[in-house]
């Protein structure tokens, strides 16, 4: 072929390819993103006030933040333990362990609940002894922390373990040959190392644990004004026939994802720069 | 900042759980009760103010009734169900022994405080004139309900319909089921529940008439005044009971005996029953029934028991994998 037959090929080869993707983008993405929007505020200012001060959706999102603010410290430490398992020592079963730990994002999260609920619940092996002690985890607020620690577990070890292997060990053996102690050596050489992957992790388990559904679903029983988070709550309003309402939890729980977005990305950007 | 945040969760964690002072009483109900049952339960808090001076706090669960009594079944402690289906209940005694098997006989009618049955929601004018089940079969007429095999409303359409066939041919099995055979094969879009068939139908467009209780008929009716569907109830029809149920292990170990049976007694009694008039379900009191009778057209109801036998019957020879209704279906498509 000529190079200007080839130019000419180029010419609205393209264009085409641009203008497919901007339109792909468009109708997939941002139609969807303002029309969530537009549909929330299809009841005006009044409907959207009505709909957010009324106590279930309240407590939805009440529910969701304790569930989320629960999630989040627990898989900080978990995951920051196993990172530092999995990188700064050797043994037997280590690849395996990093495997399992992708459990969660491998099995649909209907299978994660339901495991849960037959181990938890009242047909489960526990359920004499949780009995006894009247201790009621599936179907209240501890069942949906439950799930959705399950659900949200690998984000952080899968933001630590690339960081921390390229990182090595030189400078906290020098700190031990030092004569610091394990703690020590944490908090002043790994910690401010891996600070920015940390908090990508934290972002990442908190979107997931706000946003979670098919988990929590299962073990939650949705009980209006206990055990209903935010997506379960849309899910309600819109079999009550309330639209409005349902796209105004939609609303609030992109708004979340939105912001989430947005510190990533200044959060990605400032970790570019420490390179 | 780190122990005022800490301090505001902890705080936010007992909110959550629950407060001992108070009395709390779990309705596990069907899922379209809600705005019926957040009409009743204040009547029924202040009522029983009123007779033990206790405030007492009603909390709902809604969901498809036989996922409800899965999650019962798994350890949800519902004090007292509000189903649309008794096999649901009756899988409580079956499987966990939540309950006597005789639990029908422990309140009026069957248990059943209030009935239905079911309506077909037409577009503007009838035009496709249908006033009994045996229009729908005819050609060109085109339906919606949800697939009998995950939707109980669907059940008794399926049901309602071989019924009314079963009684036209003498109880021929044969002609009613050759009968139901068109029904069937006049079905546009077989939706997995009754919310999503409601969509296909207003909104899609799709069909010339959807099949619901008619209870949920009417509420759409006033949920979309601006097309004009139309009500149509047919001259025999089958009777839909709802039947409620304290779950007997569940109210002894929650201490509330005494308020969930008298909150399932409520929902007989007279103010009760006008909300449920008012809600479009058939009741049972004398007086509301004479006061609300325009608003339902007269049609003669047959049990489901009387025509086919049992209701775990019907499950295995209509609604089982292979079973009549899957037989149908495949020989409709031919």
């Amino acid at each position: 072929m000529s190079q200007t037959a080839l130019n000419s090929s180029r010419r609205w080869i393209r264009p085409l390819l641009i203008n497919l993707g901007v339109v792909l983008t468009l109708l997939l993405l941002v139609v969807p993103l303002v029309f969530i929007f537009v549909a929330a505020f299809s009841a005006g200012v009044g409907g959207l006030w009505q709909n957010l001060t009324e106590p279930d959706m309240l407590h939805a999102i009440g529910l969701t933040l304790l569930v989320a603010g629960l999630t989040v410290p627990i898989n900080l430490i978990f995951g920051t333990l196993i990172a530092w398992c999995v990188t700064r020592f050797s043994f037997p079963g280590r690849r395996l362990l990093l495997t399992l730990i992708d459990i969660p994002f491998a099995v649909s999260p209907v299978v994660a609940g339901l495991l849960y609920l037959l181990l938890y619940g009242s047909n489960g092996p526990f359920a004499n002894i949780l009995d006894q002690h009247d201790i009621q985890l599936m179907f209240a607020w501890p069942g949906l922390v439950m799930v959705t620690v399950f659900v949200s577990c690998p984000f952080v070890v899968r933001e630590l373990v690339p960081l921390m292997s390229t990182l090595g060990t030189e400078q906290e053996e020098a700190a031990v040959l030092l004569g610091a102690s394990g703690w020590q050596v944490f908090w002043h050489i790994t910690l401010p190392n891996i600070r920015w992957a940390l908090l990508y992790g934290v972002i990442l388990t908190n979107a997931r644990a706000v946003g979670e559904f098919g988990a929590v679903s299962v073990v939650s029983g949705t009980i209006r004004g206990q055990t209903n988070t935010l997506p379960l709550h849309i899910e309600l309003l819109q079999q009550d026939y309330n639209t409005a309402g349902a796209f105004i939890a939609a609303a609030l729980l992109t708004l979340i994802a939105i912001a989430t977005l947005v510190v990533k990305a200044v959060l990605q950007w400032k970790l570019a720069r420490q390179h | 900042m780190h122990t005022s945040k800490k301090l505001a969760l902890l705080l936010f964690a007992a909110l959550l759980s629950t407060p001992l002072a108070a009395k709390e009483l779990l309705n596990s109900s069907y899922d379209i009760a809600r705005e019926l049952f957040a009409e009743i339960n204040p009547l029924f808090i202040a009522h029983w103010q009123q007779q033990s001076g206790e405030t007492l706090t009603i909390n709902q669960s809604h969901g498809g009734s036989s996922r409800q009594a899965q999650a019962i079944l798994q350890g949800l402690r519902a004090d007292v169900v509000t189903f649309n289906q008794s096999t649901d209940i009756d899988v409580l005694h079956q499987r966990g022994n939540l309950l006597p098997a005789n639990w029908r006989e422990r309140l009026a009618n069957n248990a059943s405080p209030y009935y239905s049955t079911m309506a077909f929601l037409v577009r503007k004018g009838n035009p496709k004139q249908i006033s009994s089940w045996q229009d729908l079969a005819k050609p060109g007429v085109g339906l919606v309900f949800p697939n009998p095999k995950t939707s109980g409303n669907a059940r008794y359409t399926y049901l309602g319909a071989y019924g009314d066939a079963l009684q036209r041919f003498d109880n021929d099995d044969a002609k009613a089921r050759n009968w139901v055979k068109t029904f069937l094969a006049n079905v546009v879009v077989f939706d997995t529940g009754g919310r999503g068939a409601t969509t296909s139908f207003v909104d899609r467009q799709l069909g010339d008439v959807l099949i619901t209780f008619e209870s949920e008929v009417n509420g759409i009716i006033k949920q979309y005044p601006d097309q004009q569907f139309e009500r149509v109830v047919p001259p025999t029809n089958v009777l839909a009971e709802f039947p409620v149920a304290w779950i007997d292990r569940n109210i002894q170990r929650n201490g509330t005996e005494k308020q969930a049976k008298a909150y399932l007694e409520f929902l007989y009694s007279s103010a009760a029953q006008q909300v449920l008039a008012r809600h479009f379900y058939r009741v049972h009191d004398a007086d509301v029934v004479a006061a609300t009778a325009a608003q339902f057209p007269v049609t003669k109801l047959f049990k489901v028991e009387d025509l086919f036998s049992s209701w775990d019957a019907v499950q295995s020879t209509h609604f089982a994998s292979g079973g009549v209704l899957d037989q149908l279906l495949a020989e409709g498509k031919r």
